[in-house]
């Protein structure tokens, strides 16, 4: 019987100078696929796994220990059907990442699988788990929190704005992590209006990539004036922005994201009325929390992968009952014309017609029955037997042969 | 038929108090509050078929329409998961108000007001409407000093618990007091016509009501943002809470 199987290494066992030897692109990913027959090749940053229909189980293996050009006996796992089913689905729920619930592994499933050829048994598990993924995404709120810094300033900010779409933002500091929150924001829609910086030339090579506008570090205050958000990273010794420098007269609140240590913003400001102030240790609270959370909505997410398995399991065993039902019915459908020709021109067309609607149906309603049973029978250990006792009972063998 | 349809009404709008609690149970809380309208929509029909006038007129009909605004407002848009926490704040009420309204003997038919029914649609009705609005609003800004007050305290939970954003709040806030000014006037105008062609002076209800139109009319001139807004929402909301109260003392009578 064709069975799926597995063979890969993720971060839970193989460092990452190893998971980049074996990392493939897009393109080479369906490749390898391809070489391998029914296949699907999934190549993440944090996974590269081969699932296969065809039991070119060694095949794949040597070629990720091609790739690694080392042997990979204490990294490389294998898995097979109900298991390698049930990796996957955790897979696709986002429940195998180094961050559970992140979004992103879903769409590479789907890449993965739309560029592979899959037999039928790899279609149906793909399907199953990218149905998983979405309905757990949906079901739970395993991907609704933020789980880095940056994403949680986003999410913090698009809770006093709701959409950041257009909203402005006044980056304060060139650096690094500044510009990854800024990016952030910027991929919700935010416009990134000012850097400001104590070299200037800085300020304008950054706020040129962000189609903003360099200003020097002396005179953020003013730009308070015109933005929705401040995010502040330099490595300046004391306060870069006081009460004093926020407008006093805003039509709209200000959102303050305080990521430098020392922390450049007074924490005064969060007293003014409209002004919200998170700084690094609170983004970290928030993000301390929300990972809690998630935790509890992977038992959910977990208990929903489960149940997909069971599916999956039982539309396997399904199978073996498959040839049988369709044997059963094509025997009946035999007798049935077989002895709707013996009237030969005793009847008029019509009322043939009529006969073979009639007689149709009452063969339909009889072995509608014997085969919803036998599919439920299927699931269980003596499914099989079920379908052996069909075919001794009315024949099908004999006919077979 | 109307006492009858008691019982379906409090135990949607009872499960909706209830399964509003967790968010694992908001999707039934919604269906509560969905059943419970349906079941008081068909209530208030059945009370006008059997009733010759206006069946709310009185203090506890006038409760149980009120009910139906209310919950009929908070429908228009508070059913998404991120208003769960206002339907925390509407629905335990409305189905206390509900109980209060039958026990008051809200369900009758209304009979023997000696006013046109006309006068009394027009006034109890817009009145109500826009007291339900009101009673929203209030709602909203009740929120929104709620998570105000959580971002100002940078909780590490507020991201766990999900709430419509502050400037969202603040909208629709200010939107529900725009639209229920113009039907608190039209109430009050249907009032004070009946009162200067009756030459009848005026009772402290209706100067109150007064006191609410101009708060809110001021609302609107002003525009506060914020907290601010949120304190004048709930200020004129406080005045709505004494008209009902005063309601009692006989206004119809």
């Amino acid at each position: 019987m064709t069975e799926i199987a597995l063979v890969g290494l993720s971060h839970h066992v193989a460092p990452v100078e190893l998971r980049e030897r074996v990392a493939l692109d897009a393109d080479q990913a369906a490749m390898l696929a391809r070489s391998l027959g029914s296949a699907v090749c999934l190549s993440t940053c944090n996974r590269t796994e081969v699932y296969l229909e065809s039991g070119h189980e060694d095949d794949a293996a040597a070629a990720l220990i091609a790739l690694a050009g080392e042997p990979l006996d204490d990294v490389l796992y294998r898995l097979h059907d109900d298991d390698a089913a049930l990796h996957l689905f955790r897979v696709a729920a986002g429940l195998d990442s180094l961050v559970p619930g992140e979004g992103e592994i879903l769409g590479q499933v789907r890449g993965a699988f739309e560029a592979a050829e899959p037999g039928p048994l790899l279609d149906r598990v793909f399907r199953q788990a990218l149905a998983l993924g979405k309905r757990v995404r949906s079901e739970t709120a395993i991907g609704e929190s933020p789980a880095s810094v940056p994403s949680a300033a986003a999410a913090l900010a698009s809770q006093v704005f709701g959409d950041l779409e257009g909203r402005r933002v006044l980056l304060v500091g060139a650096g690094r992590s500044g510009e990854r929150a800024a990016s952030n924001l910027a991929s919700r829609g935010a416009v990134i209006a000012y850097v400001a910086n104590r070299s200037i030339d800085a300020a304008r090579g950054l706020a040129a990539r962000f189609g903003g506008e360099g200003v020097p570090l002396a005179s953020p205050a003013e730009a308070l004036a015109d933005v929705d958000v401040v995010v502040s990273s330099t490595g300046a010794p004391g306060f870069v922005l006081r009460p004093e420098d926020v407008p006093a007269k805003r039509h709209r609140p200000l959102f303050f994201i305080d990521i430098a240590v020392p922390r450049d913003l007074d924490p005064a400001i969060a007293a003014l009325d409209g002004c919200f102030l998170y700084d690094i240790d609170d983004l970290e609270a928030v993000v301390a929390e929300t990972l809690a959370g998630r935790r509890v909505e992977a038992e959910r997410a977990e208990a929903l992968a489960a149940d997909e398995v069971e599916r999956f399991r039982s539309w396997r065993a399904s199978l073996d009952v498959v040839p049988a039902i369709a044997s059963l019915r094509a025997r009946a459908e035999e007798i049935r014309v077989a002895e709707l020709a013996k009237l030969g021109g005793r009847v008029t067309d019509d009322e043939r017609a009529k006969l073979d609607s009639v007689t149709a149906q009452i063969v339909g309603k009889l072995l509608h029955l014997p085969t919803v049973r036998m599919k439920e029978a299927a699931v269980g250990p003596d499914g099989v037997l079920y379908a052996d006792a069909v075919r001794h009972l009315f024949g099908l063998d004999e006919e077979e042969r | 038929m109307v006492e009858a349809l008691f019982w379906p009404v409090l135990l949607g709008y009872g499960e909706a108090a209830v399964a509003y609690a967790s968010p694992r149970t908001s999707r039934a809380a919604t269906w509560g509050v969905r059943v419970g309208w349906l079941a008081q929509t068909a209530l208030l029909v059945a009370q006008a078929r059997r009733s010759d006038g206006f069946p709310w007129a009185t203090f506890a009909g006038s409760l149980n329409l009120f009910v139906w605004l209310v919950v009929t407002t908070y429908l228009i848009w508070g059913c998404r998961p991120r208003f769960r926490l206002l339907g925390l704040g509407v629905m335990p009420p409305a189905a206390l108000l509900f109980v209060v309204a039958r026990l008051g003997g809200g369900f009758g038919d209304g009979a023997g007001s000696h006013y046109p029914n006309l006068f009394l649609v027009l006034h109890v009705g817009f009145v109500l409407a826009a007291f339900a609005g009101f009673t929203l609003a209030a709602g909203l800004a009740g929120l929104y000093l709620w998570e105000e007050r959580r971002l100002k305290r940078r909780s590490p939970d507020i991201l766990r618990l999900r709430v419509p954003p502050l400037q969202a709040l603040e909208r629709l806030t200010q939107r529900t007091i725009v639209l229920s000014l113009p039907l608190l006037t039209l109430g009050l105008a249907a009032g004070l016509v009946r009162l200067r062609q009756q030459g009848d002076s005026t009772d402290p209800l209706e100067w109150l009501t007064v006191g609410t139109w101009f708060l809110y009319g001021g609302f609107l001139v002003a525009r506060p943002v914020g907290r601010r807004a949120a304190y004048v929402a709930l200020l004129g909301f406080a005045l709505v809470v004494v008209s009902r109260l005063a309601l009692a003392g006989g206004h119809f009578a």
